[in-house]
């Protein structure tokens, strides 16, 4: 057993802070490579069709072109099975934005200004990309993201909501939802040899190395080893620093193909490529639109009879993404009769991706105001509500609990907020401005992902180095691994030396699903323990060794997620409609914290992005062109910091002794889920008015 | 973005002569609107003449007012005593436009003269008429939330994105012209043209006419004025709608009043209409509310946007109604 010995749960200030803040943190794009040539895409202005010809002498003819690659010309990938990332394989278009070329130049401005030069005819073919529940065609896929079942269903949901003394049966809706990170995609392709054989062939040896922004260099390794048909050894992608991610960097996007494609089509050239910020809202993946029924049957008591929570969703036509929207609604209630469905539109849209606890962010906003409106039907309190309806254990799997502490969060916080404070809907004036609070609850699922291996070296002079390669994409992991080191090879913090961010690194899973600290952290451990075992408290200089992360067998015997309680306050301006979230609280459960600097960030920075859905993201997608009209930063709206005014996180002092070494559970994501929801809930105390549809904008309380 | 050529001009009759005898010439400011544009594909100048560094960076006491040199910076133009002493709806409204980074880089006339946030005016792979005449209007039967309810045409019904210029269109704000033919002034809320059938013309300006300064006349009271935004985030969003008033209050009644509203039309609208109900009448919310909607019989929202008529109204009745409070 490692004991904590004063690292982990310390608030320890960012191991790669000074370098960030001094500029001296290389990012992708930043990277120094010897005589770098430049990349810009070409996009396609239709939705659906092909390209039936392309006109590139005008752009080949700009000074300090290099190269205009198209899909005549571009190089063949070896596996083209991804269509996302079958880049300038084939005439076909399937999204308004998609690749259809790229110019490669001297400089930045010069492929911008031949891009722009290229002129690309279609055949232009019909495109649908509006999603309405009662369109024909909808499918049920195999399985939704994270491998869950698509749908379930639990005794007899009909007849026990006929039957239902109260219920509640609404309609929710979410919008397409962009997660732009600060730093835009961007990838450095180099090439090495530099030269191809005669057929445009590999060099036996040749090697390409990825200066990336991403959450998983392996799995960038991996996946572009395979569209190249390269070994992965021959494959190396470094990404030290990463400037958010939120799931947009989790997978490969078709830009990183782009880049290494461009990079074969000028030999000896590194190619450098950065999408801007409008690229990114066709090319970087994003949530899906929802529309949501749940259906919620109680007694008079309010104690749960039946959960139904239908979710319809869209996909595109080149790439399956199922969103898990209604996983949540499985296991959060106690409900012997329980339904969950997701039925999915298959669009000519972008490719959907994972953004922030896809899943959990817009299903709970559904169930959670649902369940709102519940405790109105029955005139309870909407945390007695919940605390009524808690399950004793894991409704779906019928598991024991690993710890639910959800009727804990949901009382402390609202001893925290004065949650007594609350009136009746619509009847707190404070001058022109009408007030009130809401609650919901929240929940994340402990995910620990197999696959990541971690190597301890000392090197002398009491200095240990201990490799991963991980991610840290502004979540804290840099720092935390280095406490949960120092702790688990019992030195002080300054002793140790994390690398992470290369895939010449042992092997490490992605920074997704909340998983990175629990998973990359357990192999620390255990990498730390095999050291100590071979070479106890006095190795010698160049001792090394390693370990996979352990296998947890409480998984399969206990139901394991983190809980919370989001509280919200706002003001309405009873005039215009304008809704401020005066405060924000989060009480959660999470298990271990290892860093409470890092996590409260993680825990307001995701109730930020939540209140960020709540009240102003929406991608407007223009159905006759068949892209999103409002992409970029002036008209996407996310919060700003004058709508960010007193968000504060807390957390249960505990430890999960089923979660591995760490006792920890996870907390990137969490901090989303169920903010939306509170803050519907308080417009709803504040105004009398009930909004189902996000984002709440001004207009719909305009009275 | 087309390569370019950059003049950084000396004088103002330098600047003019520049761009005058260059079709493809434009004067720059402080390239917050214009550069984006570059970029975008939606202007493509080959020759920039900088004014923001010319000798019009002051703002000076008149014997009629107070004349704002055009390379004034927006953030400086707010910070002003006389400014703030004065007229306050100005400094309120500058101050609600746009970021602190982008206010400390915008000029006075750059303000004055940036282009329509319609979205697709900005994305050059749409028709959009004010960008390539003909092409369609994009926005008709697409999204037009922050489009116009008021004397909007079938050719374009785009919306003149400036806070600034709504206050000052409410201040009787006079604006100061050099062109090729030399100097001439002209009321600034007849610098700006409605669509019609030439939407590309946002203004009357013709080629190589640069703005030197605005001239704010006497209003002593404009001491109680204010702007107020409503908008889709708390700061840097454009407006859905704005109201810039100033009051002049005679015990219970309406001695004389100025009303501009922003975000309803393809320029800063003046509410005559409103005002002249206004004037002499009582100074009670009911008034506000008739004076309101008597201004808004005009509108003709589109599908998006009908809630901008309430929106307006409730806006304009808040506006009055604080600074009538204020003069009690
Ligand atoms: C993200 C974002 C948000 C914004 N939000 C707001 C907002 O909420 N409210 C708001 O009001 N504004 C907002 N703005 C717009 C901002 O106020 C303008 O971009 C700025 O005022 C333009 O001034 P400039 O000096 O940079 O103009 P420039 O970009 O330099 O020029 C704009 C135009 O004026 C012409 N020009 C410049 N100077 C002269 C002159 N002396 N004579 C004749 N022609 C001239 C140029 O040729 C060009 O056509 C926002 C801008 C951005 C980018
Ligand atoms: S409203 Fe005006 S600016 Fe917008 S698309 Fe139509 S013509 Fe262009």
């Amino acid at each position: 057993m490692t004991t904590w010995r004063g690292a982990v749960g310390v608030p320890a200030a960012r191991v790669e802070g000074p370098a960030k803040v001094s500029g001296r943190a290389g990012y992708a794009y930043d990277r120094p490579v010897a005589d770098p040539a430049y990349a810009f895409p070409v996009q396609a202005t239709i939705a659906r069709g092909r390209v039936v010809s392309i006109d590139s002498a005008a752009a080949a003819a700009v000074e300090g072109v290099l190269a205009v690659v198209t899909h005549r010309d571009a190089a063949r990938l070896a596996d083209t099975e991804d269509a996302e990332l079958a880049v300038l394989q084939s005439d076909a278009v399937g999204f308004r934005g998609q690749f259809v070329g790229v110019v490669i130049a001297e400089t930045p401005q010069a492929a911008r200004h031949a891009a722009g030069l290229v002129r690309v005819e279609y055949e232009q073919r019909p495109h649908d990309t509006e999603l309405r529940a009662d369109r024909p065609g909808l499918y049920a896929p195999e399985q939704v993201n994270g491998g869950f079942v698509t749908d379930t269903d639990e005794g007899d949901v009909d007849t026990a909501l006929e039957a239902a003394a109260v219920s509640v049966d609404r309609v929710y809706t979410t919008p397409m939802e962009f997660n732009n990170p600060m730093e835009p995609h961007s990838s450095v392709a180099v090439w090495d040899p530099g030269e191809w054989d005669a057929g445009g062939g590999f060099a036996e040896d040749a090697r390409l190395t990825l200066f990336d922004s991403t959450q998983g260099p392996h799995v960038v390794r991996s996946t572009l080893a395979r569209v190249f048909g390269l070994p992965p050894e021959r494959v190396r992608v470094i990404s030290p620093y990463v400037g958010g991610g939120f799931g947009s960097k989790g997978m490969p996007h078709a830009h990183n193909v782009l880049a290494v494609v461009a990079a074969r089509a000028v030999p000896g050239r590194p190619v450098k490529l950065a999408l801007t910020r409008q690229q990114m809202f066709a090319l970087a993946g994003h949530r899906t639109p929802t529309i949501q029924r749940v259906r919620l049957g109680a007694g008079e008591d309010g104690r749960l009879t039946a959960v139904a929570h239908e979710v319809v969703e869209h996909t595109s036509a080149i790439k399956e993404f199922a969103e898990q929207t209604a996983v949540g609604a499985r296991m959060m209630y106690a409900a012997p009769n329980r339904r969950t469905s997701h039925r999915l539109a298959v669009l000519d849209v972008p490719v959907p991706s994972w953004m922030r606890a896809p899943g959990e962010a817009p299903g709970f906003f559904a169930l959670e105001v649902a369940m709102d409106e519940l405790a109105q039907a029955c005139g309870l309190d909407p945390i007695e509500l919940r605390a009524r309806n808690d399950p004793e254990v894991d409704p779906e799997s019928g598991r024991p609990w690993s710890g639910r502490h959800l009727v804990r969060c949901l009382r402390e916080g609202a001893v925290r907020f004065g949650w007594a404070e609350r009136t009746a809907p619509g009847t707190r004036l404070v001058g022109r401005e009408l007030v009130g609070l809401g609650v919901a609850a929240s929940t994340y699922p402990y995910y620990r992902f197999p696959g990541s291996r971690a190597v301890v070296a000392y090197e002398g002079g009491g200095r240990y180095t201990v490799r991963i390669g991980a991610a840290d994409i502004g979540t804290g992991a840099w720092t935390a691994l280095t406490q949960i080191a120092a702790d688990a090879l019992g030195c002080p913090l300054r002793a140790v030396r994390v690398e992470i961010g290369d895939s010449d690194l042992p092997a490490a899973t992605v920074a997704g699903g909340s998983s990175g600290t629990t998973s990359w952290g357990s192999a620390v451990v255990a990498a730390c323990r095999a050291f100590r075992h071979v070479y106890g408290e006095q190795p010698p200089a160049g001792a090394e060794a390693g370990a996979d992360m352990p296998d947890d067998p409480d998984v399969e015997r206990f139901a394991m997620h983190s809980f919370g309680a989001q509280f919200a306050e706002v003001r309405v301006d009873a005039d215009t409609g304008e809704v401020r979230v005066s405060r924000m609280l989060g009480v959660f459960s999470v298990g271990r914290v290892v860093n409470p600097r890092t996590a409260r960030s993680q825990f307001i920075g995701g109730m930020t992005m939540g209140l960020s859905m709540a009240l102003h993201e929406r991608g407007v997608l223009d159905h006759r062109t068949g892209h999103v009209i409002n992409h970029d930063f002036a008209e996407y709206h996310i919060a700003t910091h004058a709508d960010v005014v007193d968000v504060d996180a807390v957390w249960l002092d505990e430890e999960d002794v089923h979660t591995g070494p760490l006792g920890a559970r996870g907390i990137g994501e969490i901090g989303i889920v169920g903010a939306p929801a509170a803050i519907a809930n308080a417009v709803h105390n504040a105004t009398g008015v009930r909004v189902r549809d996000l984002p709440i904008t001004p207009d719909v309380l305009l009275r | 973005m087309t390569p370019f050529e950059y003049l950084r001009a000396e004088d103002p009759a330098e600047a003019v002569a520049a761009v005058a005898g260059r079709p493809g010439a434009a004067f720059l400011g402080g390239g917050t609107n214009l550069v984006d544009h570059m970029k975008l594909g939606v202007a493509g100048p080959d020759l920039l003449v900088d004014v923001s560094r010319l000798p019009l960076d002051r703002v000076e006491e008149t014997a009629d007012g107070l004349r704002i040199g055009a390379a004034v910076r927006n953030s400086d133009l707010a910070a002003h005593p006389l400014v703030r002493e004065r007229y306050p709806v100005l400094a309120r409204a500058l101050l609600s436009g746009a970021s602190g980074q982008l206010r400390n880089v915008a000029t006075t006339a750059g303000n004055l003269l940036q282009r329509t946030r319609c979205p697709y005016f900005q994305d050059v792979t749409t028709p959009c008429n004010k960008r390539v005449p003909g092409s369609g209007c994009s926005a008709i039967g697409g999204y037009t939330r922050y489009h116009a309810i008021l004397g909007a045409s079938e050719h374009c019904v785009a919306t003149h994105p400036s806070d600034m210029a709504v206050a000052m269109v409410a201040l009787d704000a006079v604006v100061v012209v050099l062109g090729p033919g030399g100097a001439r002034t002209l009321p600034l809320a007849e610098l700006y043209r409605l669509p019609g059938d030439a939407p590309e013309r946002d203004t009357v300006l013709e080629h190589g006419d640069l703005i030197t300064a605005v001239e704010l006349p006497h209003l002593p009271f404009a001491r109680r004025s204010a702007y107020r935004k409503v908008r889709d985030r708390a700061s840097f969003s454009f407006a859905l709608v704005s109201v810039a008033a100033a009051l002049d209050l005679d015990g219970g009644r309406v001695r004389d009043v100025r009303l501009a509203l922003g975000g309803v039309a393809h320029r800063p609208w003046r509410a005559a209409r409103a005002e002249e109900e206004l004037r002499g009448g009582p100074a009670t919310e009911d008034a506000f509310r008739r004076a309101a909607e008597a201004e808004l019989i005009a509108a003709r929202p589109l599908p998006g946007n009908a809630f901008k008529v309430a929106m307006t109204r409730n806006a304009v009745v808040a506006t009055l109604r604080a600074l009538a409070e204020e003069g009690r």
